[in-house]
């Protein structure tokens, strides 16, 4: 028997002798025998050991040595230790949604902070307590619009993350909203052509700070005329970028997402990650996801409870703002804990110590013959270049070097095969990328 | 207790953010930058440390407590599933890794991982291939909504409607809503299970689907479940199970095998990746091979001479539904414990989860109204109808319990049972832990006959005492920085 079963064949005897059954299989009796598997082909049991052992010798596969130069979306920032510490405490990551809040003040309290938390960073005024990653949150947020404004036409920014627009895609195909790509310019998004489908039938402008290709821009303008015909702006923002960069709510947006990643969770392969979502006070009742308030207990102490439920599929069914359920609670107190340690200040640092490694990397890419790196925007930590090469084949190259050396653009944007885009932490040293300069030059001219 | 932001000093560090080791200090112009610092705290690592330490101490876990939340499946998280899932081969993968490569040969471990994931899933349930994409339950059900929606598409079927019973899982309307079909709900009959007549009567050639759990949230196993799927697959209709029960049934039957063409499956209950206090989740969806080519893409392909990749080429795939290849950490975990108990302990699994469940309906029936008294599964829904005419409620027996250590069943769900009280104990438990919570439940039966009136000021035991849900909606404070009212 394995250690997770705790009840002892005498045990189930007693127990058998109240149910008044002789066997467990009687238990199953509902179950006719036509309905038994056909098959049921599983390994046999091995030890926790053994198990380790198999995973250590999988994880040793993964080209993790790879030194990251790659984005797009996803970073490799360092997690101070306290944040493992903290989230792998059982109270935290083995308990479950609090529907009972006398007994889950700790998980509802650290998710009104992280609400806040994601408040102040953004300077939007309300937040939800998270959804699945960004990817999600931006199609939540389309649904969204398309409720407050009732109309359907969303237009989409190329400089949205192009995996986030598949996924609008693929959410929508059964539904009528139609959307509109409008092509980046020089970096960033094209005014002119946004302008054009800004109409009474269209919903929301879909925009991204920094976009896809590393670019930082002001939306204000858009989000002014936008605002003229009703429409909303809604913009996808990289959080740490925030410690520097104009905030979404200075720019008037309506509603904020994105994947909250950055913020003290590993990469994973991919998940799970932090979907996050804020926006104006007046959408709330609009907004997808667990929401938690503070409100006072009978004794008039401070207290969190999940609040406007009434907008959730439990309630709602399928009248609900969303189908979401379990959202990603852990992962929101886990960023709660990260800006916590890093604070007003420590992000701040840290924004700047990625803007000053990319720009030093930018600088030291731009003296090499045939580089062209692209300065018609301001940049963050993330930046393209053009290659005299076609960058799928220089990354490849790149690998013998120990690199993962950014993002080929040509793999989402046809026509950009020679354009790479570089993302550089606070984790790159000067050594790594010195280095990981002279061995692109060596691949681009060896 | 004060929050994070009210033990703010300034020029508190808690991180100390390295000196740059590049020459120059970068600017960006004024235009692009924010104009006031953000609000974060500035507090210790200490502070931070004893903030969060003393916040996880007020919540109850089944680290610290017997969890028989209802339809949750709150089994014990085994520890060395967390060392698997933070072995840095894989916490450190960054996902476009595949993209720089395109054959896999950068991520080969993470993908056998999924590939064996495929393969076991579709062992334990009769599918014939799975997809680890969906994030949660939720997603995995609206990610098979839409595989029957394109299905349909396909076929050039025209189809409306998505039945679902009454005591389903909110999420499965919402999600078939979502995907833009209109619901029919069908009663559940004097037995616990669906009213056959009435489905039939429903079941038209417009219907695109069926949505059911077996066992359902009442924690019957409904013995007619081929009698359903014949007669909706007569109309062209697909059959959804929904996996959020499937502790009861593995090794028992297989939902393939009913006669289920989609389904999904909830790593965090049967395959006890953590609840994390409301996630993160994962949700796999399974199909039949009529099926397959509706997945979402990437797909985790075998190739001749052994080796994994991914594959994007499938034209009438539904497209992206998540941004890589699922919650990896979570798939990760269920790996590694699925592993670990293999057959024998898949098949104790259910052995003992739907032993505990029914010891616990058999002692408890004569205290409290079993609406539906037949053998039952994975779980047993109880109605507190007898101690609510006393003026005890399902709420207020749960909040006794908090008091006692026991976080409460899941109270008034399934919507069909007034007062409703579902328990879920799972395998993990003993009986010793069974008989602590009977005897409470048996106690609160005769208080409720004897001192009804105690129970409205409980819980008395816990850090805060009853929170005015009113005023939460009515005086609307979701973020500490926000001054004006909402």
């Amino acid at each position: 028997m394995n250690p997770y079963i705790a009840n002892t064949n005498d045990d189930v005897q007693r127990m058998l002798e109240v149910i008044g059954i002789k066997s467990i299989d009687d238990l199953f009796a509902d179950i006719k025998p036509q309905h038994r598997p056909k098959s049921f082909d599983l390994p046999k049991s091995k030890s926790e050991f053994e198990v380790l052992q198999h995973l250590q010798r999988l994880a040793s596969k993964n080209a993790n040595h790879l030194i990251p130069f790659i984005g797009a979306g996803y970073y490799d920032h360092y997690i101070p230790a306290a944040v493992n510490a903290l989230i792998s405490r059982g109270e935290f990551y083995t308990a479950y949604t609090p529907y009972q809040p006398e007994c889950s003040q700790g998980t509802l309290q650290a998710l009104y902070e992280y609400q806040s938390a994601i408040c102040t960073l953004t300077n939007m005024e309300v937040a939800n307590a998270s959804l699945y990653d960004g990817g999600t949150a931006l199609y939540e947020a389309v649904m969204m619009a398309i409720r407050i404004t009732n109309r359907n036409k969303i237009i989409v920014d190329s400089g949205v993350n192009p995996i986030y627009r598949k996924i609008l895609r693929s959410y929508t195909a059964n539904l009528s909203i139609q959307f509109m790509e409008t092509p980046v310019v020089h970096g960033q998004g094209d005014r002119g052509q946004i302008e054009k489908f800004l109409n009474d039938q269209t919903a929301a402008v879909i925009l991204q700070n920094p976009n896809f290709f590393g670019a930082i821009d002001d939306h204000s303008d858009i989000v002014k005329k936008a605002h003229e015909r009703g429409i909303l702006v809604i913009e996808s923002v990289y959080p740490i970028a925030l410690g520097l960069l104009k905030t979404p709510g200075e720019m008037g947006v309506d509603i904020v997402t994105g994947e909250g990643q950055s913020l003290g969770l590993p990469l994973n392969f991919g998940g799970p990650y932090l979907g996050f979502m804020a926006t104006k006070k007046e959408f709330i009742r609009k907004m997808p996801g667990r929401i938690i308030g503070q409100t006072l207990d009978t004794q008039g102490r401070r207290c969190f409870v999940n609040t406007l439920q009434a907008r959730e599929q439990h309630i709602r069914r399928e009248k609900a703002t969303s189908n979401i359920c379990t959202n990603v609670s852990l992962c929101a107190v886990q960023a709660a804990m990260f800006m916590s340690l890093l604070g007003r200040q420590g992000l701040k640092q840290l924004a700047q110590l990625n803007l000053d490694k990319a720009e030093f990397t930018r600088q030291t890419l731009a003296k090499i013959k045939g580089v062209e790196v692209k300065r018609s925007s301001p940049t963050f930590n993330e930046f393209t270049v053009c290659l005299p090469k076609d960058a799928s084949e220089v990354v490849v190259a790149m690998i013998e070097y120990g690199f993962a050396a950014g993002f080929p653009a040509g793999r989402y944007f046809p026509g950009m095969e020679r354009y790479l885009i570089i993302a550089v932490t606070e984790k790159r040293t000067k050594e790594e990328i010195v280095r990981f300069a002279q061995n692109l030059e060596a691949v681009l001219w060896n | 207790m004060e929050l994070i932001f009210e033990k703010s000093v300034p020029n508190r560090r808690g991180f100390q953010v390295p000196e740059s080791d590049v020459p120059g200090k970068a600017q960006i112009p004024d235009k692009y930058k924010r104009s006031a610092d953000s609000q974060l705290p500035e507090i210790t690592e200490l502070d931070c440390i004893r903030h969060y330490t003393h916040l996880s101490q007020r919540n109850f876990s089944i680290d610290t407590n017997f969890y028989p939340l209802g339809s949750c499946t709150m089994k014990y998280n085994p520890k060395f599933t967390e060392v698997a899932a933070r072995l840095p081969g894989f916490a450190n993968l960054h996902p476009l890794l595949p993209q720089l490569q395109l054959e896999g040969g950068l991520t080969q471990g993470a993908l056998q991982v999924l590939y064996d994931m495929d393969q076991f899933l579709c062992a334990m349930t009769g599918m014939d291939h799975f997809t680890m994409q969906p994030l949660a339950g939720a997603h995995g059900e609206l990610t098979g909504v839409m595989m029957i929606a394109a299905y349909h598409k396909a076929k050039g079927n025209k189809k409306k409607y998505m039945i679902v019973p009454d005591s389903a899982h909110g999420t499965n309307p919402a999600s078939a809503a979502i995907a833009g079909y209109e619901i029919i709900s069908i009663p559940t009959n004097k037995d616990g299970v669906w009213d056959l007549p009435k489905l039939k009567e429903k079941l038209t050639p417009e219907v695109a689907a069926v949505m059911l759990t077996c066992p359902d949230t009442l924690g019957i196993f409904n013995p007619e479940i081929d009698k359903i799927t014949k007669i909706v697959h007569q109309v062209d209709g697909l059959m959804y199970y929904d996996g959020a029960n499937l502790n009861a049934i593995l090794g028992r039957c297989r939902p393939g095998d009913l006669g289920f063409d989609v389904m999904h499956v909830n790593l965090h209950k049967t395959f006890t990746t953590p609840h994390g206090g409301g996630g993160p989740g994962a949700g796999p969806v399974g199909v039949k091979k009529e099926l397959a080519k509706f997945l979402p893409v990437s797909r985790v392909v075998k190739r001749q001479d052994g080796t994994l990749t991914l594959d994007y080429d499938y034209p009438d795939s539904i497209g992206y539904i998540a941004s890589f290849y699922g919650n990896f950490a979570l798939i990760l975990r269920a790996y590694a414990y699925i592993l670990m108990i293999g057959k024998e302990g898949l098949l104790e699994t259910s052995n003992h989860a739907v032993l505990n469940a029914n010891y616990i309906k058999e002692r408890l029936k004569k205290y409290y109204v079993l609406p539906y008294d037949r053998i039952c599964m994975h779980e047993c829904v109880f109605s507190a109808s007898k101690q609510t005419e006393r003026g005890v409620h399902a709420i207020d027996i749960a909040k006794y319990l908090i008091d006692q250590g026991i976080h409460p069943p899941t109270v008034y769900f399934p919507l069909v049972v007034k007062e409703a009280v579902m328990i879920e104990p799972t395998e993990t438990e003993s009986k010793k832990t069974l008989d602590k919570f009977i005897d409470v439940m048996i106690e609160i039966d005769e208080l409720s006959q004897k001192t009804p009136q105690i129970f409205k000021d409980l819980p008395k035991t816990t850090p805060i005492t009853r929170p005015d849900e009113v005023k939460a909606a009515r005086d609307l404070d979701t973020n500490y920085f926000l001054k004006t009212k909402i």
